[in-house]
Formats: C-alpha cells, sequence, structure tokens
C-alpha cells in the first residue's frame, strides 16, 4: 500500500484548490468546444421534428428564419414554425410544452395544416416513465397516430368545459395510454395549448 | 493478485450489483429494458475506467483527509465530460441515455471502487479494475434489463416476443426489486453449491 501523504491545513486547501481548478478548466475547455456542435445538434432536431409534423413544404422559405412567438398569458408563449408551398402558407409546426407530465415539463411540435386540424405530432423532449408514458413516442407505440389527421374545430364539446382535446374518463376523444393517463392528458393539454396558439395566428 | 483475477473478479466474486449491492438507484432507474441497461453499464464503465486511472495516478499527492471531495470533483468532471461530448457529437445516443448520465455522479459503485482500490494500486492494475467491475456492471443490468423488459414489456431487446402489455409492475421501481432479489437468490443457490 503506497504512503498516503500527512493532512495538514495548508496542503487540504491547497491541494482541493487545485483539483478545482484544473477540472474548472477541461470543462470550460470542453465546454467551448462542443458549444456549437450541441446547438447544431439541436437545430438540426428541430428541424427534422417540423419535417415531421406539416405536410411537404418549400425549402425556400425557411420555417425556422420565419419562427414567431405567439403569447398564450403573460410570460407564456409557443414558437411557431410556419411554412410555405409556392405563395400559400402550407402549415404551422407550433413547439408546445405543457407542465402537467407525470415527471415535469416536456415538449412536442405539432403540426397543423391551415385549416386547423392536426397534420401530425412528434415528442420533442420528456421525461415520462419508461415503459409506461414514454410511449407517446412514435418509436415506442402508435398511440399517437390518434392525433393524426385530428379534426380538432369539428371537436364536439361534450361536457361543455371549452376543452376540445380530452382522454375518454373526461369526455374527450382520445384514448389514454394503458396505466399512463396522466401523461395522456398531458399530451392532449400540449396539443390544445398548440391549437390555441394556432387559432391566435389566424386572427 | 494476478491481473486476470484483477479483471474477472467484477463478474461474479465481487459483482456489483448481485453481491455487493451498490448503485442501485442507476440500476432500478434504467433497467426498464435490455438497452437502457446496457447503455448505462457501457457510460458507467467508461467513467469507471477513466476515473481509476485518474486517481491510481494522483493518489499520493492528495491529502487523507479531502480524498473523498478530491475523488468526487474528478469523477464529475469526467461525467460532464462524456455527457457534453455526447451530447455534441452522438446525437442519438444522447437521445437515449441522456436522462441517466448525470445519474452516474452519484452511482457509489464508482466513488467505492476509488476509494477502495484505485487509492491503493497502481494505474494498469486500477484501470484493469475500473474495466473489470464496469464490465461486471453492465452485464447485471442488461440480465436485468432483459428479465425486466420480458416480463414487463413482453419484447427483448426492444422486438416484441408475445403480444399484449406484460405484467405492468416490472417496469415500475417495485418489480425491479422483485426481480433483482429473484436473480440474487438465484446467484447465490448456484454459487454455494458449486
Amino acid at each position: 500500500m503506497a504512503s498516503k501523504k500527512k493532512s495538514s491545513f495548508i496542503n487540504m486547501v491547497v491541494v482541493l484548490f487545485i483539483v478545482s481548478t484544473i477540472a474548472a478548466t477541461i470543462l470550460a475547455f470542453v465546454y467551448q468546444a462542443t458549444k456549437e456542435p450541441i446547438a447544431k445538434a439541436k437545430l438540426e432536431k428541430k428541424k427534422k421534428a417540423i419535417g415531421l409534423v406539416v405536410p411537404e413544404f418549400d425549402t425556400v422559405y425557411s420555417p425556422i428564419n420565419n419562427m414567431f412567438k405567439i403569447a398564450l398569458a403573460e410570460g407564456d408563449s409557443l414558437e411557431c414554425y410556419p411554412t410555405k408551398k409556392g405563395e400559400e402558407f402550407s402549415g404551422y409546426a407550433i413547439k408546445a410544452n405543457t407542465s402537467k407530465g407525470f415527471s415535469g415539463t416536456f415538449w412536442i411540435m405539432v403540426g397543423f395544416t391551415p385549416d386547423g386540424k392536426i397534420y401530425k405530432t412528434s415528442v420533442l423532449e420528456h421525461k415520462e416513465t419508461p415503459g409506461l408514458g414514454d410511449k407517446m413516442q412514435k418509436s415506442k407505440s402508435n398511440w399517437s397516430e390518434q392525433f393524426t389527421g385530428l379534426d380538432v374545430p369539428n371537436i364536439k364539446d361534450i361536457d361543455g368545459d371549452g376543452i376540445l382535446i380530452e382522454v375518454k374518463k373526461d369526455q374527450g376523444t382520445i384514448d389514454a395510454i394503458t396505466a399512463a393517463t396522466i401523461s395522456s392528458r398531458a399530451f392532449c393539454n400540449a396539443c390544445e395549448r398548440a391549437y390555441i396558439a394556432f387559432k391566435k395566428i389566424e386572427k | 493478485m494476478s491481473k486476470l483475477n484483477i479483471f474477472t473478479k467484477g463478474f461474479f466474486k465481487e459483482n456489483a450489483v448481485f453481491v455487493m449491492l451498490l448503485g442501485l438507484c442507476p440500476t432500478l432507474g434504467t433497467t426498464t429494458s435490455a438497452l437502457n441497461g446496457l447503455g448505462m453499464g457501457l457510460a458507467t464503465t467508461f467513467v469507471l475506467v477513466l476515473s481509476n486511472i485518474v486517481v491510481a495516478l494522483v493518489k499520493n499527492q492528495i491529502p487523507d483527509k479531502v480524498r473523498i471531495p478530491a475523488f468526487i470533483v474528478i469523477i464529475a468532471s469526467f461525467v460532464t465530460v462524456v455527457e457534453l461530448l455526447m451530447q455534441a457529437y452522438l446525437p442519438n445516443l444522447f437521445e437515449v441515455l441522456g436522462l441517466f448520465i448525470p445519474l452516474i455522479v452519484v452511482n457509489c459503485l464508482i466513488l467505492g471502487r476509488a476509494e477502495a482500490f484505485a487509492s491503493k494500486n497502481n494505474v494498469l492494475d486500477s484501470a484493469i479494475d475500473g474495466l473489470g467491475m464496469g464490465l461486471g456492471f453492465a452485464m447485471a443490468l442488461t440480465i436485468l434489463g432483459v428479465v425486466r423488459e420480458i416480463l414487463g414489456s413482453g419484447s427483448f431487446f426492444n422486438f416484441k416476443i408475445y403480444p399484449g402489455d406484460g405484467a405492468l409492475v416490472f417496469v415500475l421501481a417495485p418489480g425491479g426489486f422483485i426481480a433483482l432479489g429473484f436473480i440474487i437468490a438465484l446467484l447465490n443457490k448456484l454459487t454455494k453449491q458449486s
């Protein structure tokens, strides 16, 4: 066994200081070096998600550069990425969040066609329970297919609470994921928020 | 102890999960499927080897009383570096494992090996120990992941093997404890007999 260095007040402070300084320097360096690739990877992911949720569009009109924010309430706004086909707007991808998830906030991308129908949806970031709530991801189950082509303006609001996209337990039209009603409700809530934002664009 | 012994003890005799019961938080959290377990195991192995090497290198310069905080700073730095690099250059893998990477810091297996082995042995032995322990950990996580995935989701490495949802409890933490308990009991029976 190697001989241990005796501890004195001075050498403890010095060693901890040196260890922390070296660690901080390395981290700062790596952070700088990876900053751009990380931003790039995130942008790519966003672009991919937009492409997944709206109908085919012309790339001349960049949805990323024409992004605008829609305010829902004070300090609460959603990002909207409009797409064009020819001269007409062909769709709107709205990045919507909800804080009603089982494990905190999650983000989804909801695509609308100009008539207010949901074209497709895609999950961006979530922390829902693996094996339960994560079934809202397309890669895990086809649950989210229910939202494809969902004709939101023509949904009948049975219980009259003004919320259109709801699970069947709340008198809505959506089948919840088995044993993950909270995640399903949250997903509906995010879609609902996206729809509210969408209606504000039209005005 | 021979080099081979140092390497193989991590798999059965001193297996982190099945024998020493270390690192149970990430174990139960990530083994809902075989693939997640394997990924977490390999990421942990990577950090474990690097931190063991560095701890073995600096062990004689660090005063005894502050060794634990110094080790934790070293381990946490490696985890953060791994997280940033993965996010930048392997975004697809990060999507699967991203949630679990910060959990590596609190894995007492890594601090345990730094304290129990790397701070008393040379660099080469420490690296071998890290590799053996890490791969043993990855093996344990994969086995547990396979069991829980088959029982809980009815699939094997994401391939559906029987229709339906399986027993929900095995996807949740209590099922993880139950499965782990039975595996440990089985292993104990097998090893005691021989």
